[in-house]
């Protein structure tokens, strides 16, 4: 048995760590679609910024005060890309503002690509978290086993903050019905700049616990990530956060048992596949509403 | 208002445009011979590239003029950047066409030196490969030469390093899927290690892959003694961070790719034994190395392009040796027209730092050892393990 254990555990680690950022990811494209009806491409590239920002803080001043900077940094870009790119479109047809978000995309890959001159940038280690342990005879970093943990309180948090605030209430209404709210008082623009703050938020403790685990930021980091955990939010129903974040496990821990199986160069296709097939079945994911309106 | 913006923007377009033509044409005028960078410098390769780059810089530094049939030339480096991606290796290739360059010399990475090759022949110009390993890149065609060794002896080495060294029972291969370098190099050592009575597992991670912990694991559980990882050094770095701390101390061995300080910065401090085969070993030509070092240090650009440090990679070194190799050809073709290096090409040899280069019938350098390193994970250095031939 602590052979069997010894051998398989690292598969099921990896993929429950790997599924916890997903999540974090996946709720900030599942959050801002409930909104706007928008698919936020440029969430995933958010995610890399985060990434290399955190390069950039951790080495001109201390850790401490590194991460906060880091998070508020991305914050404020997920603000100012909502001012600036989506906000004078908020009447343009919903294929407009996709577009624009797509030409953000490439605007942050470009920028990073420009300030990294192409090379990876290695990602600090954050004292704690880039610690190795061993549980059963598996060794794997601390942030590995504390992914899950964080991701779930963060989650607690979050859907008590919508079910039990006034402006999670807000938002509740907004995603119901755009116009009616916004008659009834609700200012849409603060409510949309809100859920925009608190996706780069998770994205920004995504990319802290990612980068930890898989230390090198490129421009292109944020595609594979921000694609898969675009995925597990549409199989879990995008809309749904609950939704996006067991779509998110299960897209992780699957891809790492495919790979233990020796099956490795399927992984990916595996999660692809996945989107087909629920797509097929289900469109509305697991837990999605039914609409009438998708792009 | 729009209309009339409309016409501004019109307008400066156009007298950038021409502010472009009239700068270009008299660069070209004067005694100019172009010599075509044809590297990565972004992308998973743009390290490596970014080093290659500095050893042609480094040596047009050094002789920035050439004599051909009694008048001088001043030599002229021209960029593009092939992103490490097939897909933009064309439109790389063509903009160096478009300059007019006389020869080209690169690539960094086998795959992009393949997909460019078309482009270069149709439009009749020479090119020097500098580290392409990939016996592809020359095969069947009259206009691509290397300077280094090839896969096929490369793998062979490690394989046969493994068995001697390791006393490798099982060796664990992986690459990255559709990567010519990557590939080749797998299959040749596969080849060689079968030969030699060892077990071989060989497994691919999709491109953009950061989570190696699974394969480590995978190699792990097949009882390998050793592992062959010949990848590009950004997943290098990801594969020796979470071999170390995974806790996975199977020796990793790999190709020429990984010797770079990308992979010393990596490996500092941890619990592995990394061996890697290359053209030159860091040492064996103090003069050289000090002038080197010194030129690198002088521009903060060059030291970045280094990776922050003054640790020679052999692959500047054989970029060094690539520029001279094509000054060599253009001295003897005695003329800048690419129709003519390309017939000089041939019967060029030149004696540089990482030994002689005399090309044999495919255009290939003959070449019979490789030097195999070692990280020094304390002083994160390379140490000098051997130099091994075939046999």
């Amino acid at each position: 048995m602590s052979g069997f254990l010894e051998a398989n555990l690292p598969y099921i680690l990896a993929g429950i760590s790997v599924g916890g950022q997903y999540a974090l990811i996946a709720i900030g494209y599942t959050m801002v679609y409930g909104i706007l009806r928008l698919i936020n491409f440029a969430h995933g590239d958010v995610f890399m910024v985060a990434g290399l920002v955190m390069v950039y803080t951790s080495a001109s001043m201390p850790m401490v005060l590194a991460i906060p900077v880091v998070i508020l940094a991305t914050v404020i870009l997920g603000f100012a890309i909502e001012r600036v790119a989506y906000m004078p479109l908020r009447s343009a047809p919903r294929m407009s503002v996709m577009i624009s978000a797509i030409g953000v995309s490439y605007l942050l890959q470009n920028c990073a690509l420009y300030f990294t001159g192409g090379l990876p940038k290695v990602y600090p280690e954050i004292p704690l978290l880039s610690n190795s342990v061993t549980i059963f005879g598996a060794t794997t970093k601390v942030v590995t086993l504390i992914t899950p943990v964080i991701t779930l309180v963060l989650v607690i948090a979050l859907v008590t903050f919508i079910n039990k605030t006034k402006l999670g209430m807000a938002m509740r209404a907004v995603s119901k019905d755009f116009e009616t709210s916004q008659l009834m008082g609700i200012r849409i623009n603060n409510v949309i700049s809100a859920t925009f703050m608190i996706g780069c938020f998770l994205a920004a403790i995504g990319s802290l616990l990612y980068f930890s685990n898989y230390t090198s930021v490129i421009p292109t980091s944020g595609g594979m990530p921000g694609l898969k955990a675009f995925v597990a939010a549409v199989f879990g129903g995008i809309g749904s956060i609950p939704g996006a974040v067991i779509g998110a496990f299960v897209i992780g821990i699957c891809e790492n048992i495919i790979k233990g199986m020796g099956l490795t160069t399927f992984s990916d296709a595996f999660t692809f596949v996945l989107l087909i097939v629920i797509l097929l079945v289900k469109p509305t994911g697991i837990f999605g509403e039914k609409a009438t309106d998708k792009v | 208002m729009k209309k009339v913006l409309a016409i501004v923007l019109t307008v400066a377009m156009v007298l950038a445009l021409t502010a472009c033509g009239g700068g270009t044409g008299k660069a070209s005028g004067g005694d100019v011979v172009k010599i075509g960078v044809y590297e990565p410098q972004s992308g998973d390769n743009g390290a490596g590239g970014k080093q290659e780059i500095l050893g042609m810089q480094y040596a047009n530094s050094v002789q920035p003029t050439v004599k051909i049939g009694g008048k001088e030339y001043k030599v002229e480096l021209v960029y593009a950047d092939n992103e490490s991606s097939n897909d933009k290796a064309v439109s790389a290739a063509s903009q160096l066409i478009g300059a007019g360059c006389s020869v080209i010399l690169g690539s960094y990475g086998s795959g992009v030196s393949i997909a460019a090759s078309d482009t270069f022949l149709e439009a009749g110009i020479p090119a020097i490969g500098v580290t392409c390993t990939n016996p592809q890149v020359t095969e069947g065609n009259s206009h691509y030469f290397r300077i280094c060794f090839l896969d096929p002896f490369q793998g062979t080495v490690m394989a046969n390093f493994a068995k001697a060294t390791f006393g490798a029972k099982t060796a664990y291969c992986l690459g990255q899927l559709g990567n010519d370098y990557d590939q080749g190099l797998i299959n040749y050592f596969k080849q060689a290690a079968e030969a030699l009575g060892m077990k071989v597992t060989t497994e691919a991670f999709p491109e953009g892959n950061s989570d190696f912990t699974s394969y480590l694991t995978n190699a792990k559980n097949a009882g390998a003694d050793v592992i062959f990882a010949p990848c590009s050094t950004s997943y290098a770095q990801l594969i020796i961070e979470q071999s170390a701390t995974q806790g996975v101390s199977i020796p990793l061995l790999a190709g020429d790719t990984w010797d770079s300080n990308v992979i010393l910065n990596a490996a500092a401090g941890k619990n592995l034994d990394i061996e890697v085969s290359t053209f030159y070993q860091e040492g064996a030509n103090a003069d050289f190395e000090s002038s080197f070092k010194a030129w690198i240090n002088g521009d903060s650009t060059n030291l970045a392009n280094n990776g922050g440090n003054d640790t020679l990679a052999a692959v500047s070194v054989m970029g060094y040796d690539a520029y001279f190799t094509a000054l060599a050809a253009m001295e003897k073709a005695g003329s800048i027209a690419a129709a003519d290096i390309m017939k000089a090409l041939p019967d060029t040899t030149y004696t540089g730092i990482t030994g002689e280069i005399k090309f044999d019938a495919t255009g290939d350098a003959e070449r019979d050892s490789a030097v195999i390193k070692k990280v020094n994970t304390k002083d994160a250095a390379w140490e000098f393990v051997a130099v091994q031939g075939v046999n």
